[in-house]
């Protein structure tokens, strides 16, 4: 089982997010069941959605408190909530922003982690630039397919496309592949550069 | 049916069956072809004005939709008194549901009828004024909001009779009733603003809102075959003296309507989509006196002291109404 | 066909598939996505020929009900917690009544203190209404329970609720299998009412019933009711000849053959007393769960038979008695009377507090070595201190007020580490 748990507030997508790579990677196969942290509804309020990945039927029903992967989708809950919570050493992590994890403060963090599993990837620009508005969710789905593999591009973009017809689903399918594939640029450097100082 | 041109005074009640009028223009009751809807054998009281409007509501709806009616009832004195198990007096399909929601069971039996293609089936409800004015409140103005097809019946005796006399919200200033004695420095119940249900209704903008009294039971008749040209929410307020929790006379049922309206506390009109369309005026005023005297809730008023002030009181309201309402013909205010 | 949709979706679109006449349904928190989803399906007529009423309260909704089904239309509604509550007399109207009314009940908390979170007590504090109550476990459940209600409520005559946890069901997206409408027309044949409002044969329903006959009435409800026992696991055995699965039925068992101890429960959270069955089972120790799908009328006689092998019983239930004790807890006290069996009543995830692995795995371990007393009630992951601390502060007199409020001011904001 992979369990992912999405850090985000209210308004930017977090639910849709987790609702989303659900629907991608059950088109491709596998049972998935992603829920919210519920409650009232308000914009701009911490909200944290959860989807669990897997090759058999999911029975659990609680939420994910040591999570397989973190995506992050709005740097300023970094030192408000604990988002690392559970977090497992050798965990993925994607956070949404146009600086580095150091810049960020979480170098311990980074030491912590396998360094090719927490990448960083600037979703809310690229949203602007590929649907108009700052809406990071697509693209942050995008990242954690080329992180982590646990689900297609294709598959990310079907179930975006299906769920938002016209202009919006291929804006979102963009910046889905734009920031999958900085992902994995961002990988590949990271990959040559231990090579050649090895 | 046209509206009754000869007046009752006029040819005094030996015609009260109608037998010297033309047959069509006799009165539903009058016909041997009635539904008969609400059927001898329940336990009113004698005098009982709410089994005599429901009869005369009832089988005026049965004639005017060709007998394709159902009729809703929530709790109160016109249920129990006719549904004494194992018995019942209704002729017609009639459905208790419970005392506060009169109304939504209406709708629902309404959508019912609409969903399983028999909107040509039309629904009544009725209440007494507990059921519509207080605990209805709510689902009354549900379905007034809604524009349900359904025409909703009010039958107002003025208080909670069935559990034994105690005011609601359409109690009258002053009435004493079993939780608003005739005790203290405000004897009987207390001189608020009112719940004008009639105005309440128009202010909904429904179809078609109507009061009536059972003295004049060719215009009840009439009232309702109206309501019933009409498709969507509708409502229609029925003065019912009530003798037993009145303290009147089971003789003075009819007398006591026709005062109610002849002294202005009771308007009598008919409104369509929120404007006043027909007014029935009063034929000779009389103070409020000669109809407050007849009934013990009052009683209190008067004798040695009595309560004048509250007397001059109702006669203000009931003035109020003449003028609010143009109760009164042209230059006879 | 399997979809991957939101629990709310697949129980609308059951809903829609069972062709409801009319709907009237108040919105509430965590049901509104059901009912929001059967507007919009009215309104493009996925679901034709139905009428969907805007009601002003669940009172006018179970109302507008009772007066449609006694008309002879399929009627369906959805409610939660305070909704429930407030259409409290129309449901004891509907069930006197003898009318087929399906209704989803979208399980939360009931307040004071006011809580939009999932548990058992609203469904609970109805559970002598006369309506029958199943519950489901997954999504899949939900979606089919809804088909089975309609025939259980039709052929008896009796009202059927089917509860499903509120957000955890309603807002979880999962693989269901959606039936077509083929299927469910096949299954669920159009409604024949047992009585109707009808100016060709009149009728009058709801009339008062005095001494001289009304223990004789509330008997035959008994008795119908007691029918659904029976009616249940048939209809459930049609279900799996028409559809390929086992949904419904009164009792789930898993891993029960030759378990000392079992864990009874209802509602999703058997999901995850299964993970942690399986980790014990690893072990070598022989724990079963038995699932409660219909909890009225309650299968006395088959729960008895389910637990009769057992020493232990866990009852981890999500809604107590206040000032008595646990509620499914009793009614398996009930059913295991004069076995020689321990039964241990545990109250858990109350107002939508998660109970999780780790907890039912701590609980288990303290019951199997006899750490826990079956005297007593039990709350999984209370925080004993922060009860302490409050009746403490009444001891002493100081700061006047609800419980509630004080005991916020302790725990802190809601935001901090909220899903933990």
């Amino acid at each position: 089982m992979f369990a992912v748990r999405i850090h985000g507030r209210g308004g930017q997508g977090a639910v849709t997010a987790a609702e989303l790579l659900s629907v991608a990677a059950f088109d491709e196969g596998r049972h998935a069941q992603a829920f919210p942290t519920f409650g009232s509804e308000r914009t701009g309020a911490p909200v944290v959605s959860f989807c669990r990945i897997d090759d058999r039927p999911i029975r659990l029903r609680e939420p994910i408190t040591d999570p397989d992967a973190l995506i992050v989708q709005d740097p300023t809950l970094l030192h408000q909530v604990n988002l690392f919570a559970g977090l497992r050493p050798d965990g993925f992590l994607v956070l949404n922003t146009s600086r580095t994890l150091p810049d960020l403060g979480l170098e311990d963090l980074v030491r912590r982690l396998t360094p090719e599993h927490a990448v960083t990837v600037p979703a809310t620009e690229i949203a602007r630039e590929h649907l108009g508005r700052p809406l990071p969710n697509a693209a942050l789905l995008g990242a954690f397919s080329a992180l982590t593999g646990q689900v297609s591009l294709g598959a990310v973009c079907d179930a975006i496309r299906d769920r938002f017809p016209g202009e919006v689903g291929a804006g979102n399918a963009r910046a889905a592949t734009v920031a999958h594939e900085h992902v994995r640029t961002s990988l590949e450097k990271m990959a040559g550069g231990r090579v050649a100082g090895a | 049916m046209a509206f009754q041109e000869i007046k009752l005074y006029q040819t005094g009640t030996f015609v009260a069956g109608n037998r010297l009028l033309d047959p069509d223009q006799r009165s539903v009751q009058a016909r041997m072809g009635r539904s008969n809807s609400l059927t001898s054998g329940h336990r009113a009281c004698q005098g009982c004005g709410e089994a005599l409007g429901a009869r005369y509501v009832l089988d005026a709806a049965m004639r005017a939709t060709e007998g394709n009616l159902v009729a809703v009832n929530s709790t109160g004195c016109l249920e129990v008194f006719s549904t004494p198990y194992p018995e019942s007096s209704w002729q017609l399909p009639w459905l208790h549901s419970l005392f506060g929601n009169g109304p939504a069971v209406a709708a629902g039996v309404a959508a019912a009828l609409r969903a399983r293609g028999r909107d040509d089936v039309r629904v009544i409800g009725q209440a007494g004024d507990g059921g519509t004015v207080d605990i209805g409140f709510g689902t009354l103005s549900g379905m007034f909001e809604r524009n349900d097809d359904v025409l909703f019946v009010c039958y107002d005796n003025e208080g909670y009779m069935n559990t034994g006399v105690q005011r609601s919200g359409a109690t009258p200033p002053a009435a004493r009733t079993a939780n608003t004695k005739a005790l203290g420095p405000e004897p009987g119940n207390a001189f608020g603003q009112g719940k004008n249900v009639p105005l309440i209704a128009m202010a909904h903008e429904i179809p078609y809102v109507a009061t009536a009294t059972v003295a004049e039971l060719r215009d009840l008749e009439y009232k309702v075959e109206r309501a019933m040209s009409f498709r969507g929410a509708r409502y229609l307020h029925v003065f019912v003296p009530c003798p037993l929790g009145w303290g009147s006379d089971s003789a003075d049922t009819i007398r006591l309507a026709r005062l109610v309206k002849e002294t202005g506390m009771f308007p009598v009109f008919e409104a369509e989509h929120g404007e006043v369309t027909e007014v029935s005026k009063i034929r000779r005023q009389v103070p409020v006196e000669d109809y407050l005297r007849l009934q013990k809730r009052y009683a209190h008023l008067f004798g040695d002291p009595g309560r004048p002030d509250i007397v001059a009181r109702l006669q203000a309201n009931a003035d109020r109404n003449i003028a609010r309402f143009g109760l009164l013909p042209e230059g006879d205010e | 066909m399997l979809s991957q949709v939101e629990g709310s979706q697949a129980v609308a679109r059951a809903v829609t598939l069972c062709r409801p006449q009319v709907i009237a349904a108040y919105p509430i928190s965590p049901q509104t996505h059901i009912v929001e989803s059967l507007s919009d399906r009215v309104r493009t007529g996925e679901l034709a020929g139905c009428e969907y009423l805007m009601v002003e309260s669940e009172f006018g909704a179970m109302s507008a009900c009772i007066g449609a089904s006694g008309a002879g239309a399929r009627t369906y509604t959805a409610t939660s917690s305070q909704g429930l509550l407030f259409m409290a007399e129309a449901l004891f109207n509907a069930s006197g009544l003898g009318l087929p009314v399906v209704m989803t009940v979208a399980n939360r908390a009931i307040g004071a203190p006011i809580n939009i979170w999932n548990d058992h007590s609203d469904a609970m504090s109805m559970r002598d209404s006369g309506w029958i109550q199943l519950y489901a476990e997954s999504n899949q459940e939900a979606l089919d329970l809804h088909i089975q209600a309609y025939r259980l409520a039709e052929y008896l005559s009796v009202p059927v609720m089917v509860c499903m946890d509120g957000f955890v069901l309603t807002h979880a997206f999962e693989q269901v299998d959606l039936p077509t409408q083929e299927q469910v027309d096949a299954f669920l044949p159009a409604f024949v009412p047992q009585q109707a409002l009808d100016p060709d044969d009149p009728v009058t329903i709801g009339a008062m019933v005095g001494p001289e006959a009304f223990a004789e009435v509330k008997y035959l409800m008994h008795a119908k009711q007691m029918a659904a026992l029976d009616e249940i696991p048939l209809i459930a055995g049609d279900f799996r000849d028409a559809f390929g699965r086992s949904s419904g039925g009164l009792l789930k068992a898993y891993r029960l053959d030759d378990a000392e101890t079992v864990v009874v429960a209802l509602g999703s959270v058997l999901g995850t007393i299964e993970e942690v069955v399986d980790g014990l089972r690893d072990e070598g120790i022989a724990v079963g769960v038995l699932g409660i799908t219909c909890f009225r009328p309650w299968p006395v006689a088959e729960v008895r038979e389910a637990l009769s092998r057992a020493t232990r019983v866990v009852v981890v239930e999500k809604a107590f008695a206040v000032g008595a004790g646990g509620i499914v807890g009793q009614n398996t006290r009930d059913a295991t009377r004069g076995l020689p069996v321990e039964v241990y009543d545990v109250v858990a995830g109350l107002g939508g507090r998660p109970v999780t692995r780790a907890s039912l795995r701590r609980l288990l371990d303290e019951v199997l070595a006899g750490q826990v007393d079956p005297q007593r009630l039990h709350f999984l992951d209370l925080d004993l201190e922060l009860v302490q601390r409050e009746l403490e502060r009444s001891r002493r007199g100081k700061r006047p007020g609800p419980h509630a409020e004080h005991m916020l001011r302790d725990v802190g904001t809601v935001a901090s580490g909220a899903y933990e």
